[in-house]
């Protein structure tokens, strides 16, 4: 129960990362070129560059800023703020995975009550495709789909086209569960009585079918959240996701392919270690 | 264990279904990469006609003559009667046929992928399996953590720290399947560049596996039929390998059926933080050059791979279980 809050409060904040922020993430501080961590007194709500709550609503005031220049998880090799990239990139990623899983969901319930309701052919097919989709490498499909769009592609685009992929890619597994729900909710007594009242097939499915799936949903969207989330990391990261200049936690860990940054620069890990209380927040509101 | 019984028919027949089965979902595959890729706004020929000295009428030349004109219907009929000989059409970027860049590929792949599965396996069975025979609080709890520690690191950190800790420390190579000086024929050089990918790919899976395995054995210790035995006084050694194990072999047998998928893009990964020359590099610098024969080639190969594991995952089922090879409606 704390955890399903503190997940609830984890993506009201991500909505507005700018406030938390000190920086504009895009903003290159070129005399600070791969800074080490750096601290200074900060002051509180103060007025700061601008940024956008929940991508719409412009705002200026941020939760601290530094009396000076400082970077608490230092600058990546275009002197940005490691930090303000981060808490953006947090974003980015919290709701990739989160309405991925809405998408993986909804052609999952719906390919999985039609499944398993209707029976038959319609059945034979899906299942057979769930099959084929379990079997298959979800990475190579992700990246050979991905190569069929356009390369270059502005950042709401990006995560768009990464977020549908990502949530399609993934709903052969709800599918199958739901199809099991499906299948057992069909025999029930209530729904043999609904038909006995003369209900029609929509009205049983929507009313009956689809609410007894709901419990299946709900465990399957816990599990498929941070799946995504990583899923979308590791694709920013093969730098077909979300690109430059807007942050992503996979994209923040593209530079460390490269030797001299990874040996060199220890604080260009930061976005990684972010990433285990993501998950653990996350596996633990199951 | 017995052996694949059911008769040779049987087995046959099996084997004629995993072929069917892998035929229909390779040509589902390849039908429908082939038709993304022409939605595709842009092509691999529209570098070359930005560059200086390229005229339009020679970049026509190049696309009539990789048949890029034609509909893509054509060309995918052009493709399959290709592919049905084992030509899988040029590949633009590396101006070679894709079947054998694949096939150089495809090899490494497999190695790096059965040696992350195997070394996941052979730790993860024991250990869980322990864990649930042994069930002293003490052991549980550090198993526990340990599982814990590996399942929240991720996947891609991993990786990373340890291509840093081999940088740091030469004692492993950190990239590539052989050192510039020796050819690949050298197995103890190879094998010295496998350690760290397959550690990478290993240690990810280790957490979901032990979990299975534990509670596999776990659920099946407390079965009737090993009350029985124990009764009957089995000794415990017996009873675990003879009794239980056997038993516990089906879910995790079906687990790594499961896995496949995510072990070819665990392995993936790894290739591309290792520098390992398997597909996954292949296909990622195929899918930046816009080189459509290569990124369906390097598809259809990953496909071919799990579709392989896949049957060997059926074939160990019927090995296992002998319910399975019971035919329906028949006595075994």
């Amino acid at each position: 129960m704390k955890a399903r809050w503190a997940l609830i409060l984890l993506y009201v904040a991500a909505l507005a990362p700018g406030f938390f922020a000190p920086y504009d993430p895009e903003e290159q501080h070129r005399d600070s070129v791969f800074m080490p961590p750096s601290v200074a007194p900060v002051r509180l709500f103060v007025e700061g560059p601008e940024y956008l709550v929940a991508g719409v609503a412009p705002g200026r005031l941020h939760l601290a800023a530094f009396d000076r220049p400082a970077f608490p998880l230092g600058t990546d090799g275009l002197g940005r703020d490691q930090l303000s990239r981060l808490l953006h990139g947090a974003q980015i990623s919290l709701y990739t995975g989160l309405l991925a899983a809405l998408i993986t969901l909804a052609i999952g319930a719906v390919t999985g009550v039609l499944a398993g309701y209707f029976g038959g052919w319609m059945d034979g097919v899906i299942m057979r495709l769930t099959e084929v989709f379990q079997v298959l490498p979800w990475l190579y499909l992700l990246i050979a789909v991905r190569a069929a769009l356009p390369l270059h592609v502005d950042p709401a685009e990006a995560f768009a086209l990464t977020t549908a992929l990502i949530g399609v890619i993934g709903w052969a597994r709800p599918a199958r569960m739901i199809r099991g729900v499906a299948l057992g909710a069909r025999e029930k007594d209530f729904v043999e009585a609904a038909r006995g009242f003369g209900a029609g097939e929509w009205y049983i499915l929507r009313r009956h079918i689809l609410p007894q799936a709901y419990g299946v949903a709900r465990t399957q969207a816990a599990l498929l959240i941070p799946q995504y989330i990583l899923a979308e990391v590791a694709l920013s990261f093969l730098g077909l996701g979300v690109a430059e200049p807007v942050p992503s936690l996979g994209a923040m860990l593209a530079p460390l392919r490269e030797y001299h940054v990874m040996a060199s620069y220890w604080w260009m890990f930061a976005p990684s270690l972010a990433l285990i209380p993501l998950s653990i927040i996350v596996d633990k509101s199951k | 264990m017995g052996g694949l019984g059911g008769g040779v028919g049987a087995v046959l027949t099996a084997v004629a279904r995993v072929a069917l089965r892998t035929g229909a979902v390779l040509l589902l595959v390849s039908l429908a990469t082939f038709a993304l890729g022409q939605f595709a706004p842009g092509e691999f020929f529209d570098e070359a006609r930005l560059a200086p000295g390229m005229s339009a009428g020679a970049v026509d030349g190049l696309r009539a003559r990789y048949g890029l004109d034609r509909p893509w219907p054509v060309r995918y009929g052009r493709w399959l009667a290709g592919a049905a000989h084992g030509d899988l059409g040029p590949s633009l970027a590396y101006n070679a046929p894709v079947a054998s860049l694949v096939a150089e590929r495809v090899g490494n792949t497999l190695l790096l992928a059965a040696s992350g599965a195997g070394l996941a396996w052979l730790i993860a069975v024991p250990w869980g399996a322990w864990a649930a025979v042994r069930a002293q609080p003490s052991i549980a709890r550090v198993s526990a953590v340990l599982i814990a520690v590996t399942l929240a690191l991720p996947d891609l950190l991993v990786a990373l720290l340890l291509r840093l800790f081999a940088l740091r420390s030469g004692l492993l190579p950190a990239s590539g399947m052989t050192s510039p000086a020796a050819d690949g024929s050298d197995l103890a050089d190879v094998l010295r560049h496998l350690i760290l990918p397959a550690v990478a790919v290993a240690l990810s899976l280790l957490p979901a596996v032990w979990r299975h395995a534990r509670s596999a054995v776990a659920e099946t210790f407390r079965a009737p039929f090993v009350l029985a035995a124990k009764a009957n006084g089995i000794p415990p050694a017996r009873l675990l390998f003879r009794h239980v194990l056997p038993a516990a072999a089906n879910p995790l047998i079906s687990l790594f059926g499961l896995t496949i998928g995510s072990l070819l893009s665990l392995s993936l990964i790894a290739e591309t933080i290792f520098a390992w020359p398997g597909l996954g590099p292949l296909i990622l610098e195929a899918a930046s050059a816009r080189d459509m024969n290569l990124i369906l080639g390097a598809v259809l190969a990953s496909a071919l791979l799990a579709m392989a594991g896949s049957a060997v995952t059926d074939l160990a089922l019927r090995a296992a279980d002998p319910r399975i090879r019971r035919p329906a409606g028949g006595r075994p």
